[in-house]
Formats: structure tokens, C-alpha cells, sequence
């Protein structure tokens, strides 16, 4: 029974965990996932990576970052984030037109920060990581049960969080191998069995590309176990004006539009 | 991990287990009792031994995950399920009698008996539906009713959710569900189509109408794939005196290609509740099964056996829609009148699924003794069912997405909203009743509707004149 369970606990386990990923310099929609996660009662904040790249904001955004880790935030590396020191001739031309610009901006305090993040981190059962836990220095894209299986067959947590793909999905490997896809729907919350493990692929917050432009970020529910899938809508105009102040190519600020 | 040894008496989280009642394959059922629930409860708890089938486990954790998420009469309430890691269990309410297994013995039923056991099992199928669960096991050992007369479907261990993460769905090698009544698309491995289940509740019907079962009881995979080729007998075939209108239902029901049985089981209820008017098409008549060229053309063509797109739950609820729409036959309501068949037109072409339910509602007075015929001799109900068919005419639709109805009652606001909800019906198109002495004197039947009624509601008004 639910409530003889709860009271049998020690009731401060019970945290609410806002977990956002990809958040790409969009202001906007940083704000509005924040403003939402707050009014929904979240606690404590978890940052997958991806800061800046793509969007006008990275200065506001980093320091944002900051303040959060500063007030107890998790906060790991992503490829943009690192690519501000280490250029990577592996991005696409708009992502490299964007970070060249994004270096100009940044002080030193911020890039000191960004480039200093680690590339995973453990907290209890669960474990953050940008890309995949099976090489993070890889990025490499989940986007099946093949790339899942083998970052959760690279962790003994029973929950990981991650992000990189811009698409929310959720999978699950039980206790006998078997792996399950699932694309979750927005502001269901679904259990998180404990006989078998999970990686929740989050959503971008600044950036999404699963055909619904509004920001996606998840809330997670410790004690019961839930993961919520959300989404906030934002001023998708104002980030696109900023896009296009800073001379970025036009493109990034259209897709927003589009969310894909 | 060490479990629990269970005994009567143990208290498991507040519920205390006074007996065993059930011992299944993969679960035990308890008999609980727990301090401040009157509700007679019982406790499942899975047999979990060493060296179980993984897929009983996962089956316990789907329904662990889908029974706390569902509400209303139709499922047994859940009132707390146990963790995994200590023990676990779901415990939920007793309900009370026997499962329909019980009337096995019985069989064949009377068919009037049949068509109403299975408008209560559609009407439960329909709620289910609506909060995305595809039930996957309608079978008569997982339908019980309560006192009321609610039909609640219980077991929900193959269930799918369209909304949170079907573990089943890389378990199983082959398909898994109970084969007399696993739909042609299960054995495809598509779970996620809720007309499934009302195929289920045909193999029902069919059985539980002509004591024979329709595909038979093999539970060979290559006795059960026959079912993707070969059609059914016809129930006339068995009992001479089958009437046509039943026989129409169950072969749609049994129909191979979903999007050729019923779009949704609120359609299908409505069918079983108004016998009289099912459309009959070729399959009421039908005496004989399929001609073995027709059988050999199915079991060859590639086209039943190809993967299909997702025809998620929620979609397929949408896209068929009751509509119900309320007509004043009194000749000063034609502007009204041709109003609504504007509104009802522009919603039947945008969902193609829907069907139009016509109503009129024939006052009674209060005190006064009413007669069904006219001064001279006429029935005033048939005159108004063609006056509804008239009505509906300009429409041109396909019969089958039309139904036409005469209520009779003091209150016609009551009698509208009655009809809404015992039907299902989605959207309730109405007239507003022009200034005059009668809305004066009787208020407004449409404001009553809109106010009341738990669908949606369209009020019409004929075009403003324009002015002077």
C-alpha cells in the first residue's frame, strides 16, 4: 500500500529532480523549462551537457549554469561545450560557425567552466552522461536499441540519463537481456520498474527535433519512481531574433520554428 | 533475496491474507482484509520461484504498472501494488459472483441474452479503450460484472498502454495471449491495435451463442495462423434460426483485416443494443464459408500478412465518433433543421469513421393517457422514423453510418442525455429553439443538454437574417 510504504520511509527522500539537456544557448526556452519545473515543485536541477552551441545566449546561459552548480546542480560535459576549447572538425558548419562565435563571446570564467566539466557523473543509482555511457568521449548518437544496450550494458546504475539526439525516447534492458523501446508521451508519468534498468535519451531544451518545437526537458520523481517526460512552450521568436542578431546562420533560428 | 513465506495471517503492508482462493500458473490469489477498507479485497502475488518463466515475471510488472492507472466501473480498483525488491503483489477489490467462464455449461444462450452480455462487455472495452489500454486477453474467465450490472474486465498481465513502455514487446518469441480468441494481428505480433479485442469478443459471441468455438481450441501456432485465411462458419450454418442481425455483427467482428470490423467498441455496443437497426450486408445472409478459391487467394496474399502502420489506440477512438443530433420535425423548425444537416455534413466529411445517430424525442404529456396512432388510425412513430430518414437524406450516407431513433418521455432534455449516455455518444448536435411561447413555457431543451450532458455538445442556429 502506497501510504503505509511512504510513511514506513524517511520522508526527505523524496525529491523531485529537474533534468535538462542540450540547452544550446536558447535562453527562452531555458527560462520557460525552469519557470515550469519550479511551479511543478522540482528540488533539485540536473544539467546533461550542451550548454551553448546553435543559440544567441551563451553568456546568460553559462552563467546560469554556474549559479546552479554553485546552489548544488549536477552538471556533466557535452561536444559543444568541450568544443569551445578543442575545436572539432567533426561538426557540421553551422554548429562550427556557431561555436566560433560562441568562443568570441564567452569570458574566461565561463570557459574555464565549461571546459573543466566532467564527462559523466554518479549520484547514487543513477548516472549523467551527455552522449552514452560506453565511451561518453565518443558522442555517440542513441538512436536504437543497439547504441542503448551497449551504454547500459557499460553501467551497473539503474537509471541513466542522457541527451545528444535532440529526440526524447526511453529504453530498458530486464533482467534477462531483453532490451524495450519506447517514445514517451508528454506529461505521462511512467514508472521505472526496479527489476530492470533504464536510459532515459532526454529531449533538448533548446533546440528539439522531434517535429514539436516546444522546449523538452524531464522531471523525475524519487520516491515513486516516475520520470515525466515535459515540454514548455516558448517565445520560439525572440530566440530566433537572437539567433539572427549574432549573425549565426539563419537556419538555426528556423528549425526552431519546426522543432526538427 | 529472501522472500516472504506466505501464510494466512501474515500482514504484507496494512493487508492482512485470511485464505488462498486461487492458485493459477502464474499467480497466487489471496484473500485480504486491511484496517479502514470496507471493499472485500483480494491480493495477487506471482509465483516467482527459481527458474520461473521470465515472462510471467514481466506480465506481473505490466500489470503492475497499468492496473493503479486505470479508473471507473469496468476495472477492478487497485489499492496498492508491492515493490519488486521486497514482495510483490497488487492488491485490488474483489468482485463479487463468478467470471462468464461459469456459464460455459449454459451454452448456447439465448440470442437476445448473448447481444446484451456483449453490449455490457463493448461498453466496458470502449472505457478501457478511451483511458489507452488494449486489453489483449478478452477472454470469458477475465470478464466479470458487478451487482449493478457493469461488465469489469479483470487481468491485465497482456495488456499494452499506449502510453507508457510495453515491456512485452521484445519478450516473447511467439505470440502469447489464450488462442481460441487471439486476434490474426496478435499472431502478428501487433499489440497496439484495440480492434483486437473486439475480435476477441467476436470469437465470444460466436461461442457463446452457438456453443461451438469459431477458429476451434488449437493452440499450435500453425493451427491458430489458419485464422489469417480461413473464415468461420457461419453461425446459421449451426443453429437454423440464427437471426441475420446477430450473425452480421459477430462475422464483422471476426472479420481478418481490422479496419474492416468495427472502428470502435462504443460502434459495436451500439449495434448489439439496437438490433433492429443493424445495417445487413452480404454476411448476414452468408450460410456457407468463404469458397476455397477465395480461401487460397487470402493465404497467398502477401498483402494480410505485411507489417501495417501504427494504428495507435487513441487514433482509432478519434477517428469513429458517435454523433448524435437532435431534430424538431415541427415544420417551423426548417431553417433550424437545415442548420444542423450543415453541421452534421461538415463534421461527417472530416471524420470519415463517424456514424449519425438521428433522434427525435415525442413528448408524452404528464397526466394524459398518449396513443401511439393519430386520428386516423396513422403511427406516429413511423411517420416520424421516415420524417428523421427524410431529414437525413440530403446526407447521402452510406447506410451503414445511419441510425434513426424515436424517444418518447415527458422530459425530451432527460430522454436526449439518456440516449447519449447509455450509447457512448461523442458529440450531441442540437437546435436552439427559436423565440417562442413553448420555450417560454418548457425553458430550453438545448441549454439543458449543453449543461448537462458528459460530451460534447454543438448548439445550431439557422444564419442571422440579414438586416433590413
Amino acid at each position: 500500500m502506497r501510504q503505509s510504504r511512504d510513511a514506513a520511509r524517511i520522508r526527505t527522500d523524496t525529491v523531485l529532480i529537474a533534468l535538462f539537456a542540450d540547452i544550446h544557448a536558447n535562453r527562452q526556452a531555458f527560462e520557460a523549462c525552469l519557470a515550469q519545473a519550479r511551479q511543478r515543485g522540482a528540488e533539485r536541477y540536473v544539467l546533461l551537457g550542451d550548454f551553448v552551441g546553435y543559440g544567441g545566449d551563451p553568456v546568460w546561459t553559462t552563467e546560469t549554469v554556474m549559479g546552479l552548480v554553485a546552489d548544488g546542480a549536477k552538471a556533466v560535459r557535452g561536444n559543444h561545450d568541450q568544443a569551445v576549447d578543442a575545436p572539432s572538425a567533426a561538426m557540421n558548419v553551422e554548429a562550427q560557425v556557431a561555436l566560433e562565435w560562441t568562443r568570441g563571446v564567452l569570458g574566461a570564467a565561463e570557459r574555464q567552466f565549461l571546459a573543466t566539466l566532467p564527462m559523466s557523473l554518479r549520484d547514487g543509482e543513477r548516472l549523467y552522461v551527455h552522449a552514452e555511457a560506453s565511451d561518453p568521449a565518443k558522442w555517440i548518437y542513441v538512436q536504437s536499441t543497439v547504441e542503448a544496450s551497449r551504454s547500459l550494458m557499460a553501467t551497473d546504475a539503474q537509471i541513466t540519463f542522457c541527451g545528444h539526439i535532440h529526440q526524447p525516447a526511453l529504453y530498458s534492458l530486464s533482467a534477462t537481456a531483453k532490451m524495450t523501446a519506447f517514445t514517451p508521451v508528454a506529461d505521462v508519468p511512467i514508472p521505472l520498474l526496479p527489476g530492470r534498468r533504464w536510459l532515459a535519451v532526454l529531449g533538448a531544451v533548446g533546440q528539439p527535433r522531434d517535429g514539436n518545437p516546444a522546449a523538452a526537458y524531464a522531471l523525475l520523481d524519487t520516491d515513486k519512481r516516475e520520470l515525466t517526460y515535459c515540454r514548455a512552450a516558448y517565445d520560439i521568436a525572440a530566440a530566433a531574433d537572437r539567433i539572427r542578431k549574432a549573425g549565426l546562420p539563419v537556419w538555426l533560428a528556423e528549425r526552431l520554428f519546426r522543432g526538427k | 533475496m529472501v522472500k516472504p513465506q506466505l501464510t494466512a495471517g501474515s500482514v504484507i503492508d496494512g493487508f492482512r491474507l485470511e485464505e488462498p482462493v486461487h492458485q493459477g500458473g502464474m499467480a497466487t490469489l489471496w484473500r485480504v482484509t486491511h484496517a479502514g477498507i470496507d471493499t472485500p479485497l483480494l491480493m495477487k502475488v506471482p509465483r516467482i520461484a527459481e527458474g520461473a518463466d521470465p515472462a510471467a515475471v514481466v506480465s506481473f510488472e505490466m500489470e503492475q504498472m497499468i492496473l493503479p492507472r486505470l479508473s471507473g466501473p469496468h476495472v477492478p480498483k487497485c489499492f496498492g501494488v508491492g515493490d519488486f525488491a521486497v514482495l510483490p503483489y497488487i492488491a485490488m477489490e474483489q468482485l463479487p459472483g463468478k467470471s462468464l467462464l461459469s456459464r460455459l455449461g449454459d451454452l448456447p444462450l439465448p440470442y437476445a441474452e448473448v447481444a446484451e452480455i456483449g453490449a455490457r462487455i463493448a461498453t466496458a472495452l470502449d472505457d478501457l479503450h478511451r483511458q489507452h489500454v488494449v486489453h489483449l486477453d478478452i477472454k470469458p474467465s477475465n470478464i466479470m460484472f458487478r451487482a449493478s450490472g457493469e461488465a469489469v474486465l479483470v487481468d491485465y498481465g497482456l495488456s499494452h498502454h499506449e502510453q507508457l513502455p510495453d515491456l512485452m514487446q521484445e519478450e516473447f518469441r511467439v505470440p502469447f495471449g489464450t488462442a481460441p480468441y487471439m486476434s490474426p494481428e496478435q499472431l502478428r505480433d501487433i499489440r497496439n491495435d484495440p480492434r483486437s479485442d473486439l475480435f476477441a469478443l467476436g470469437v465470444l459471441l460466436y461461442f457463446f451463442s452457438t456453443g461451438v468455438r469459431p477458429f476451434g481450441e488449437s493452440e499450435s501456432l500453425r493451427g491458430m495462423r489458419r485464422r489469417l485465411w480461413r473464415d468461420p462458419r457461419p453461425p446459421r450454418q449451426l443453429r437454423s434460426d440464427y437471426p441475420p442481425w446477430l450473425q452480421e455483427i459477430v462475422l464483422k467482428c471476426l472479420e481478418i483485416e481490422p479496419a474492416w470490423r468495427y472502428p470502435t467498441a462504443a460502434q459495436l455496443a451500439f449495434d448489439l443494443t439496437h438490433p433492429d437497426q443493424v445495417k445487413l450486408t452480404q454476411r448476414a445472409e452468408r450460410l456457407a464459408r468463404d469458397p476455397w478459391t477465395v480461401v487460397l487467394r487470402r493465404r497467398f496474399n502477401t498483402d494480410l500478412k505485411a507489417p501495417r502502420a501504427k494504428a495507435p489506440v487513441s487514433a482509432q477512438l478519434y477517428s469513429a465518433p458517435i454523433v448524435a443530433v437532435a431534430i424538431d420535425l415541427d415544420e417551423h423548425a426548417a431553417a433550424v433543421n437545415e442548420a444542423l444537416r450543415v453541421f452534421a455534413q461538415r463534421l461527417l466529411e472530416t471524420v470519415p469513421s463517424a456514424r449519425l445517430a438521428c433522434l427525435n424525442v415525442r413528448r408524452l404529456g404528464r397526466i394524459a393517457l398518449d396513443t401511439t396512432l393519430d386520428e386516423r388510425g396513422h403511427s406516429k412513430q413511423i411517420d416520424r422514423l421516415v420524417g428523421l430518414r427524410h431529414w437525413a437524406g440530403p446526407l447521402e450516407l452510406d447506410e451503414r453510418r445511419l441510425t434513426v431513433h424515436v424517444l418518447e418521455a415527458v422530459d425530451p432534455a432527460a430522454a436526449i442525455l439518456e440516449f447519449a449516455e447509455n450509447n457512448r455518444v461523442d458529440h450531441i448536435l442540437i437546435g436552439a429553439r427559436q423565440a417562442s411561447v413553448m420555450r417560454k413555457l418548457l425553458g430550453s431543451v438545448s441549454a439543458k443538454v449543453a449543461a448537462e450532458a458528459t460530451c460534447s455538445v454543438t448548439v445550431v442556429r439557422p444564419p442571422r437574417p440579414s438586416p433590413l
